[in-house]
Formats: structure tokens, sequence, C-alpha cells
């Protein structure tokens, strides 16, 4: 049993991770005892199981997970959001409604249209089918007002941070609400078009650094020399 | 958006494993050994309206081809050569998915393969047929038209133009106020100096077979078509197929590509 | 006006551009360089310029030409009118069309399609400026551009052709070597797990020179291999490089 490279280490695909009785985790792939990362990543070596933490992905959908996404069509008894995965979800009336749905008596567009912003749960997915949704729970539906800034879907448990460190941060640091999606897309509402910028700016450095250890304390050290500059000498030490 | 491309048909689980299975044994669906040809027969001659064709069944597949002379103008960058034009048409009454149109991407895969043949191996030498350089050259218009598709089209074709070839008539022509006519009452036999032979192997399951059928087709993992001159040196190479070879199979083919050729050369010449 | 040939490799074995036989192009690789696709690279080999860009997986269109069990894999190669000498047309031409199908043959065994039923992933490759190996460069170029898309793969794959010139076999071969050249072997491998995806030839070998240059091919996929990954690593090499030595803000 060998590990050719360092847990955390930068590797690409076609890496020959390691060789031996190791279970191929996410992002690698095993071919009779060698095991290869299939993306750009980090890797992870956690009770037996090697992993790559990609740093270059798409969203794949599972049950349980909080999107956020637009309405790209309308159809007799249901919509097509995009939720950035490879397949147009699916949103069922029955679903936004909370009752059955009479297309007789009920149109679809006036509840929702093509353009419109929604947090949803996905409900149901397997890879041939298109992913389904709900927003059938407290939380979800439509979006009225706020920025959608995107980031890596993979890197969304680093905007997260461990027991939620970093989100909490931002938002005491910025004031803002912050809903993260699974997919990668974010929803931000500010108070001030400044307080924005600097939200926008703190997750596209998370977006970037995510693979360099230390990231929440370079954001908090960024914010809070930002503010210092706006707000005068006296933020300096807060 | 990519109109070129084609949807191959769908070739059931069972029948996969079992072409698999036989060929992990040695053995192929129609009972043949991994390196041995289906039936071969070849007709030249069939097409009265051309100067020179053939037909070649190589087990169902079924091709024709024609050739047909003419005059035109010199390529820019060859004005002392004359013209080899080769085209394949997979007509739709070969296979349920020949669709009528422009040719797709097989098609054109398949003319190509088979002109680079000939032109590498300087079968037809094309300085023979040049008229007046610089202004008149023969044209020489090979065209393949499949059949039936049981696979394997190309070396079926490959084998159909060589016959082709090796019967076609090149007319005389003459000269009238500096104006080149063809004279077909005097003719002569194209003048044919190397014989290519293609020769296609395909990896099914990690073994290479020679001359798949449609179905050994659907189910390989890649094909590699080795095109053998007369001298046994390779002029043309073409690997197809969404899968892979290993560097080993491909030496390999290489070497079960001469030896073929000589077969399959003395059939159509014989 | 015909070409005359010009002695291609002089009494010590130099080619035209200086080069020793066995020697690759300079090479220049960027990935992630349109902002649009979802992945994409830009390749130099000598003065060869291609850029590749992929989309997907994603929905296709119409619904008829997708397959219930797997992505579909399409993939256009296309010059631009201006990348060589006499202007292109900009009609898909044969050999155009040719070289999409044995791209995406080179290409396909990469990638694991199953994990995407019903979707399409789009790779499109323009070549800006042509001088030869631009089928190579475009593989290794869409390679760049399917990983930076984080599409899964087996392996990269990586390209160069090798062939024979004035006598002696050749690794990578510029367009003058090409057209007056007596065999040009373009090639395409997985080179971490030894297999072949794109193997063709024109002109005429003997086969101990074909098993030569395909020996010169392989290695010559090993160099370039090596450089693909460089380039995937660079950028996130780089950003560490960058906050390790302060010059970041945080």
């Amino acid at each position: 049993m060998t590990i050719f490279f360092e847990r955390r280490e930068l590797v690409v695909p076609g890496d020959l991770l390691a060789e031996g009785d190791y279970e191929p985790g996410e992002n690698v792939y095993k071919e009779g005892d060698k095991l290869y990362a299939t993306r750009v990543g980090l890797l992870e070596l956690k009770d037996g199981k090697i992993s790559v933490i990609a740093l270059r992905s798409f969203y794949v959908p599972k049950p349980g997970d909080i999107v956020i996404g637009d309405v790209v069509d309308v159809g007799v008894s249901s919509w097509a959001v995009n939720i950035r995965a490879p397949r147009l979800a699916v949103l069922r009336a029955t679903d936004v409604i909370g009752r059955p749905f009479r297309p007789d008596k009920m149109e679809l567009t006036k509840i929702l249209s093509v353009g419109d912003t929604v947090i949803a749960k996905v409900k149901a997915y397997d890879r041939t089918r298109s992913p389904v949704l709900t927003m059938g729970e407290p939380g979800l539906g439509k979006v009225r007002q706020g920025r959608v800034v995107r980031i890596t879907p993979s890197k969304v448990p680093r905007l997260i941070g461990k027991k939620g460190s970093m989100i909490s941060m931002l938002k005491r640091e910025t004031g803002c609400k912050i809903v993260i999606g699974v997919n990668g897309v974010v929803l931000v509402r500010c108070k001030s078009p400044e307080d924005e910028e600097l939200l926008v700016e703190a997750i596209e450095k998370i977006e970037r650094e995510s693979h360099v250890e230390g990231l929440t304390d370079r954001v908090a050290e960024m914010i809070r020399r930002r503010k210092g500059l706006a707000g005068g000498e006296a933020q300096a030490d807060r | 958006m990519m109109k070129w491309m084609a949807k191959e048909p769908v070739i059931s689980k069972i029948k996969k494993r079992r072409i698999i299975q036989l060929i992990s044994e040695g053995k192929r669906l129609d009972g043949r050994g991994k390196l041995d040809y289906r039936e071969i027969r070849i007709e030249k001659g069939i097409i009265g309206t051309a100067e020179g064709s053939a037909m070649v069944c190589l087990g169902q597949t079924e091709v024709v081809v024609g050739v047909k002379i003419g005059l035109n103008a010199p390529y820019p960058d060859t004005p002392n050569e004359g013209i080899l034009a080769v085209n394949a048409e997979l007509v739709p009454l070969a296979s349920p998915t020949f669709e009528p149109g422009p040719p797709d991407e097989r098609a054109i895969e398949l003319a190509r393969v088979v002109d680079r043949g000939i032109r590498s191996s300087r079968a037809v030498d094309l300085k023979k047929l040049c008229i007046i350089p610089g202004r008149r050259v023969y044209i020489l218009f090979l065209d393949i038209y499949v059949l039936n598709h049981d696979g394997n089209l190309i070396d079926a074709s490959a084998l159909a133009a060589l016959a082709a070839l090796s019967n076609a008539k090149l007319y005389g022509y003459q000269i009238e106020n500096e104006r080149v006519i063809l004279d077909k009452s005097i003719w002569s036999p194209l003048p044919l100096q190397d014989h290519p032979v293609a020769v296609t192997l395909a990896n099914i399951g990690g073994e290479l077979v020679v001359d798949p059928c449609l179905e050994e087709e659907l189910a390989m993992d890649a094909r590699i078509t080795i095109t053998v001159n007369k001298d046994g040196d390779i002029c043309a190479v073409q690997k197809g197929g969404p899968g892979f070879l290993t560097v080993e199979q491909v030496l390999e083919a290489i070497n079960i590509a001469r030896e073929k050729a000589e077969e399959l050369r003395a059939k159509v010449l014989g | 006006m015909p070409a005359e040939k010009p002695r291609l490799i002089d009494e010590e074995g130099r080619r035209l551009d200086g080069r020793g036989p066995a020697d690759l192009r300079p090479v220049h690789i960027e990935v992630d360089v349109l902002a649009n696709a979802d992945g994409s690279a830009y390749v130099e080999q000598g003065n060869t310029k291609v850029l590749a860009a992929v989309y997907g997986p994603k929905e296709v269109h119409p619904r008829h030409l997708s397959l219930p069990d797997r992505a579909i894999l399409r993939c256009r190669y296309h010059m631009a009118p201006f990348s060589v000498e006499q202007r292109k047309s900009p009609a898909p031409s044969r050999r155009e069309i040719e070289l999409s199908k044995v791209i995406r043959e080179a290409l396909e065994p990469a990638l694991f399609l199953e994990y995407y039923p019903r979707t399409a992933i789009d790779v499109f490759v323009e070549v800006l400026q042509a001088d030869g190996g631009t089928r190579c460069a475009s593989i290794t170029a869409a390679s760049l551009a399917l990983a930076d898309a984080g599409i899964p793969m087996r392996d990269l794959v990586a390209a160069v052709a090798a062939g024979k010139v004035d006598g002696i076999l050749v690794l990578d071969l510029t367009d003058v070597e090409d057209k007056h050249g007596e065999a040009d072997v373009p090639f395409a491998m997985m080179p971490g797990l030894d297999r072949v995806t794109l193997f063709q030839m024109d002109g005429v070998l003997t086969p101990d020179e074909l098993e030569e240059c395909v020996k010169l091919a392989i290695d010559g996929c090993k160099r370039i291999y090596a450089l693909q990954k460089e380039a995937l690593r660079e950028r996130f090499v780089r950003i560490r490089k960058e906050i390790e030595a302060g010059e970041v803000e945080g």
C-alpha cells in the first residue's frame, strides 16, 4: 500500500494517487489496485478512503440539497429551472402551491415566470432523469431582491467554514444576509452597495484562494482592513 | 450544429457479451478465427458506363466502385499533375442508419482513408495524367458506393477501388484549336504502379480481430486500419472508434496487416 | 506556382528552425482563458496556435440526439479563414469534418460519459494560426479545456506528430516539413495509462520506420503531458506563492 502524494497536495486528472487496498472516494477511480485522480483538486485521505476535493467542478444534485436557480421555461404544470447542473431541473406546480394543481383554474406564469430566481430543495434525483425540485417548505420560495454570486460548487464548504465559522464571520462583518445554494449559487442582500461590493470581493477571494490554508483569517483581515480604510483610523483595532 | 455526426445503431447487451466471450475463446460469431477475413467475392467491369468498375462482397458488406475519367484544369500548386478525386456515398438503402443528404463524417473518413492509400503509394502516377502542364489534365473520379453495410467498409472499399483501377481505361485525347477533347475511340489501360491494400483490425475486449462485421464494430473499443503497398511498406494508417488501443496492439496490428495484405492483393490481381 | 522542395535538414541534422530531429517546438500553454466557456485552454506549439473551449455537460436539443445511458461528446475542429497563407473559406471542409471526428475519438476514451446520461459535452477548437500539427495541438488543448471544465477524466490526452523528412525520422513537424516530407504520423495517447487514442499516417514508411515513429511520438507525448499537468497546476501554485510571499491582501 503506497500513496504517492501528500495530504492536501494539488493533483490533476490522471495522477496516480496510490496503489493498494484503498477505497476510491470522490473524484478518484480505481483500476486494478491503482487509484487515479479524475479532477484537479486537493488529495484527501480519511479512514482508508482516498478522495480529491475538486478545485474545478460542476454541480451534481443530491436529494435534500438547497439550491438557487432561475426559471427558464414554463410548461403546462411545471417549470424548468436552471440550477447549473448538467440537466435542467423540474419544479412541479403541486410542489409550489402545496395542493393538487388544476390547469383550468390556474395559470403558471402568474406564480413564477421565466427569469424568476428561486430558492428550492432537490426532492429527487437519479442520473437518468431530470432533478425534481420542491418549494413547499419554509425558507424556500421566489427571490425578490438581492445579488447572485457564483462559486465552484466544491468550494461551498469553504464558504460555510468549519462549524459555519466563515459564513458567520462574513454576516457579522458585512451585516449582509447570505443564502448559500449547494449548487454554488450564493444570494446576498446588503444594506448598502459598499457592503455588497465588499462581500462579493470576499466571496471571490474565497473562490480563488480556497486551496491555501488560513483562508478564514485572510478574509477576515481583508474585510477589516477595508472597513478600517473606509471608516477612518478609529476602526483599525475593531 | 455538427450536422455531419451520425447516430450508430444499438447492439443488445447479450449480443455484445457473447461477442466478447467468443473472442476471448478465439472464436467469432460466424465461426471465423481472429485473423480470418470473411468470404471475398470480386467482380470487375460490372458498370458499362464507367471507365473502370468493380464490386466487392466482403461477407455481407457490398461495395461498388466506379471510376470516371474527365478533363480539368490542374490545381495551382501541382500544374504538372492530374487530379484524383475520391468520394464515398453511404446510400440509405445500405443501412437503416444511413440518411439521405450530404456525406456525413463516416462517408468523408471512408473516402479520405481510401484516397490516402492510393495517393501515398502513388498507385496512380498523377504526373502521367498531365496533358498540357498548367492548363489541362485528366481528372480521375473514384466513387465509392456502399450497397450493404455489414462492417469493415474501409477494407471492402479499398479493395473495390484497387479492382476498379486495375480494369480502368484511360481515353486518348485530341487537341483542336487549342482545346483538348477526349477521344473515346482510343484508350489504354490506366497505368497502375502500386497495389495498396487496407487491412482493418478491431480491438474487442483487449483482443485484436481482423475484418470486423457490423455487430463486432458495434461491440468494439476501437479499430485500426493499416494500408500496405506492394513492397510491404505502410502507406496509410487510421485509428477509428470511441475507444483506445494499447501500444502493443498497435505494433501487432502492423505485423498482421502486412501478412493479410498479401493475401488480399492476390485475390484482386490473381 | 509549384512549390519547390526546399532542403529540410542540413548536413548537421539541423532542421529549418534549428531543431534536432527529436526536438519539440517551444510549447506555451494557458488554461481558463475564455470567460463564457465552462473550460478552456490555449496552446501554442511553435507557430501553430489553437484555442479550445468546452461547454457541458448540458442538455441536448433536440432531445432525440441525446443518449439515454450516457453523454454524447461533440467536437468541432475549425480553422479560422486567416489561419493559413491562402485564405480558407469558413465553411467546414471535408478535412475539418474528418479531423473533428478523429479528435473526438481521441478524447472520448478519457471521459466517463456514462456518468451524465441525456447530456452533451461540446468541444470547440479553433485554429488561429496553422503551421503543422494542428490536430495534435487541438487534442492537447481540448484535453486541458475538459479538465478545466471540471469534467472527470481517466487521464489527460497528449498529442504530437512524428514523421519522416529528408530521410530522417523527426518529431513535431511544421507545415513545410509535412508538405514536403515523406510521411506524417499524428499520434495521441493517455500517457499515464499507455492507451493510444489517435494514430494516423500519411506518406510511406517501412514497418521499422513506422515503429520508430511511434516510439518518437510516445516520447513526445510524455513530454507534452508533463507540460499539460504543469499548466493545470500553474494558477493554483502561483496563488499559493503570492499568499506565502505576503503579496496578497489579508
